[in-house]
């Protein structure tokens, strides 16, 4: 059930490209901070898309959030500060070529020598070779972000880690990565560690997907396929849709009739028309979503601010909180 | 004229040979990269337009039922309706990408028992599938064969709708990099020293015994068996990318970025830029998509509106009228303002700016009224 999403290990969220999939990461993220969990967002092979959403302009990194990327050693977990919140939010950035260096010198006895072959040419090459190898050392990492005791020397351990994962059909080869390596690989230490990660991952009481859409055709078809290919051949438990940008539906079919009827000259009349009928469309679009959709559906309102910042993250947190708080008082009879 | 300048943006791709189009996912990049075609197609010009993931209606807009890998003609007719005449053609196809790649991987081929050799190991089946990376690779081939097609004069290319969209610009570099890299040849190294034949004899180099360690030797004997299967096609391979990059660094071909007007689109939107200066190819233009109008008319806020129609709708729905008003005209002047700080960013003062239209574009005419749009611009 969605109401438990933050109880989750590792919630996934993905959908098309575009419909806003980092900001409802980060939003959960706010969520999960409020609850008072330790929780951790990340990201995979950007350029912190996240993290400009949650830092107000004056804590943004210099240069933009794009500085600290592939080139360096280790990961680094960003603190950011949420508004009245018990517990806390990090960021992270995860490039394959930091995972694959990481895995490294957890790997081999020697790091002098896991450097060595992390900055080899030859090496990076076998590995960039190797279908879905990257992808897995990746998700390796987000794997490892979501254990209740960390690999990583030192690290505290996350009460919840949340992927802003690729846009659909990039999510589902990085997501079926794990399984396909323990296939294929059927034996060494990444076909272990593939049967693992395909464990967390297949397991529903660790591991949720936040399906993102927008109230348009594409949006809603690639979020409908996505539940298939996910919850389906992938194996991994779909929890919850979100549709974004949502418009109020504030005119009835009476009100668009008086439109029509009323001034029609007035362009504040044709702006009022305009959009009565995209919210129509919206609505028609989402009924279509919840109708294919085999799990519990909120929708967030479009966002207002030029830019998004802390400020409008919060408030979109607020709105996904009532719309959780809404699914849990209808009961789980209305998983339409 | 295809720098960015006080030219209009389609006049900008008169001469034009190819035509990517660039951009974040969402901002209704297929549909710029079709109206775009018509442009073209209505200044004479033959046009392929390859889409990558195009909207079933987009295709029956088109008269086409279902969109495939080689190119369909909308019909003239069809055309001739939306102002556009012979010699003017518009054609369209969507990036297939395993047959592409099976079709590249045929022609490449030396011979019939290589072909079948890497077109049945599951490797090539793993890689040529949805893997990431793939579509980039593809859509770069698929590039290649479309210029070399004498049916068409100009060929518009949609790219794949995600953050390393750009990748396939550097595709064929890395293709043809990696090949002819240590690293395969390491895997295919020379008869007995091959790694094939190392793996074999547990005699291995340090890279390749790390790989090994991480991976299982199962996967580096199949990637070996694979490499060994691909290796007669490596001149081929390379020969081919160093045919793309001219394409791509060809003076007749142009590179637009599409963008829509919200803080996250307009970020990718400067990041494409800003790889395009990277990889050193020319940025002909930007084009927003989906801006709010501002409305004509006296200067007025919603309240002034309510007041002016609660006679003729009642209160109510005056208030809901102005309501939405408001909402409106903040929304088209930080549309304005985006599109303003965007053009700067990028270094296009004459951006083409298409405004957000009533619904999803899904047939000829709306796809002709984006057109006009672009025109206009």
């Amino acid at each position: 059930m969605p109401e438990d999403l933050l109880q989750r290990r590792l919630v996934v969220v993905t959908g098309k490209g575009g419909v806003g999939k980092s900001t409802v990461a980060a939003a959960l993220g706010v969520l999960a901070a409020r609850s008072g969990r330790r929780a951790v967002v990340a990201e995979v092979g950007r350029r912190g898309d996240v993290l400009d959403t949650l830092l107000s302009p004056a804590d943004r990194p210099a240069g933009g959030a794009t500085t600290d990327d592939d080139d360096d050693d280790g990961f680094v977990e960003r603190a950011v500060p949420v508004r009245g919140a018990s517990g806390t939010l990090h960021h992270v950035s995860i490039s394959p070529e930091a995972a694959l260096r990481e895995y490294l010198r957890d790997q081999l006895p020697i790091p002098a020598i896991a450097d060595l072959l992390g900055s080899g040419k030859v090496f990076t090459g076998l590995t960039a070779a190797t279908p879905g190898l990257r992808e897995l050392l990746a998700l390796g990492k987000v794997w490892e972000l979501a254990q209740p005791v960390r690999r990583t020397p030192g690290a505290e351990p996350y009460d919840l880690c949340i992927l802003d994962a690729p846009a659909s059909g990039h999510a589902v080869s990085t997501l079926s990565a794990p399984v396909q390596f323990a296939r294929t690989a059927r034996v060494g230490p990444v076909a272990r560690q593939g049967a693992t990660i395909a464990a967390t991952l297949g397991d529903p009481a660790q591991t949720a997907v936040v399906v993102v859409a927008t109230a348009e055709e594409l949006p809603v078809s690639e979020a409908l396929e996505l539940e298939d290919a996910l919850g389906g051949r992938v194996g991994i438990h779909v929890a919850l849709g979100v549709v974004n940008g949502v418009l109020p539906d504030r005119f009835s079919a009476a009100d668009r009739d008086a439109l029509a009827a009323g001034a029609p000259h007035d362009p504040a009349i044709a702006v009022a028309d305009v959009h009565a009928r995209r919210a129509h469309d919206q609505q028609r679009q989402l009924a279509r979503f919840r109708r294919g959709f085999r799990r519990p559906v909120v929708t967030l309102p479009a966002a207002t601010g030029r830019r998004l910042g802390p400020d409008d993250v919060d408030a979109l947190a607020d709105r996904l909180e009532q719309g959780l708080r809404r699914l849990r008082a209808d009961g789980p009879g209305t998983t339409r | 004229m295809s720098a960015p300048g006080p030219v209009g943006l389609v006049a900008r791709l008169d001469g034009a040979r190819v035509v990517v189009c660039a951009g974040p996912g969402g901002v209704g990049k297929t549909t710029t990269a079709a109206a775009i075609g018509l442009a073209l197609a209505g200044r004479g010009r033959r046009v392929a337009v390859v889409t990558i993931d195009p909207a079933r209606r987009l295709a029956d807009a088109l008269g086409l039922g279902t969109l495939a890998n080689d190119p369909e003609r909308v019909a003239p007719d069809r055309l001739a309706a939306l102002g556009v005449e012979p010699p003017g053609e518009l054609w369209a196809s969507m990036l297939d990408p395993q047959r592409t790649f099976d079709g590249l991987i045929a022609e490449l081929s030396p011979d019939l028992a290589t072909r079948e050799r890497v077109l049945t190991n599951p490797l090539y089946r793993q890689i040529s599938g949805a893997a990431g990376g793939s579509h980039e690779f593809t859509a770069v081939a698929r590039l290649h064969d479309l210029v070399a097609d004498e049916r068409f004069d100009v060929v518009v290319l949609d790219t794949p709708p995600s953050r390393n969209a750009l990748d396939f610009l550097d595709a064929p570099d890395r293709i043809a990099g990696f090949l002819e890299g240590r690293a395969v040849q390491a895997l295919l190294g020379q008869g007995r020293t091959g790694i094939a034949a190392r793996v074999a004899r547990r005699g291995t180099g340090l890279a390749l015994s790390a790989l090994q360690r991480l991976t299982g030797v199962d996967v580096v004997r199949d990637l070996a068996t694979f490499f060994e299967a691909l290796g007669p096609l490596t001149a081929g391979f390379s020969a081919r990318a160093v045919a793309v990059r001219a394409i791509l660094r060809d003076d007749r071909t142009r590179f637009v970025v599409v963008s829509g007007p919200g803080p996250l689109p307009s970020a990718e939107a400067r990041f494409f830029r800003e790889h395009l200066r990277t990889v050193g190819m020319p940025f002909t233009g930007l084009i927003v998509n989906r801006v709010e109008a501002v409305p004509a008319g006296p200067e007025r806020d919603g309240a002034a509106v309510a007041a002016g129609l609660s006679a003729v709708l009642g209160d109510a729905l005056a208030a809901k009228v102005g309501r939405t008003w408001d909402e409106h005209r903040e929304r088209a002047a930080r549309d304005a303002e985006a599109v303003a700080e965007l053009a700067t960013a990028v270094g296009d003062p004459r951006p083409a700016v298409v405004a957000a239209l009533d619904g999803e574009v899904f047939d000829l005419p709306a796809l002709a009224a984006v057109r006009d749009q672009l025109l206009a611009g």
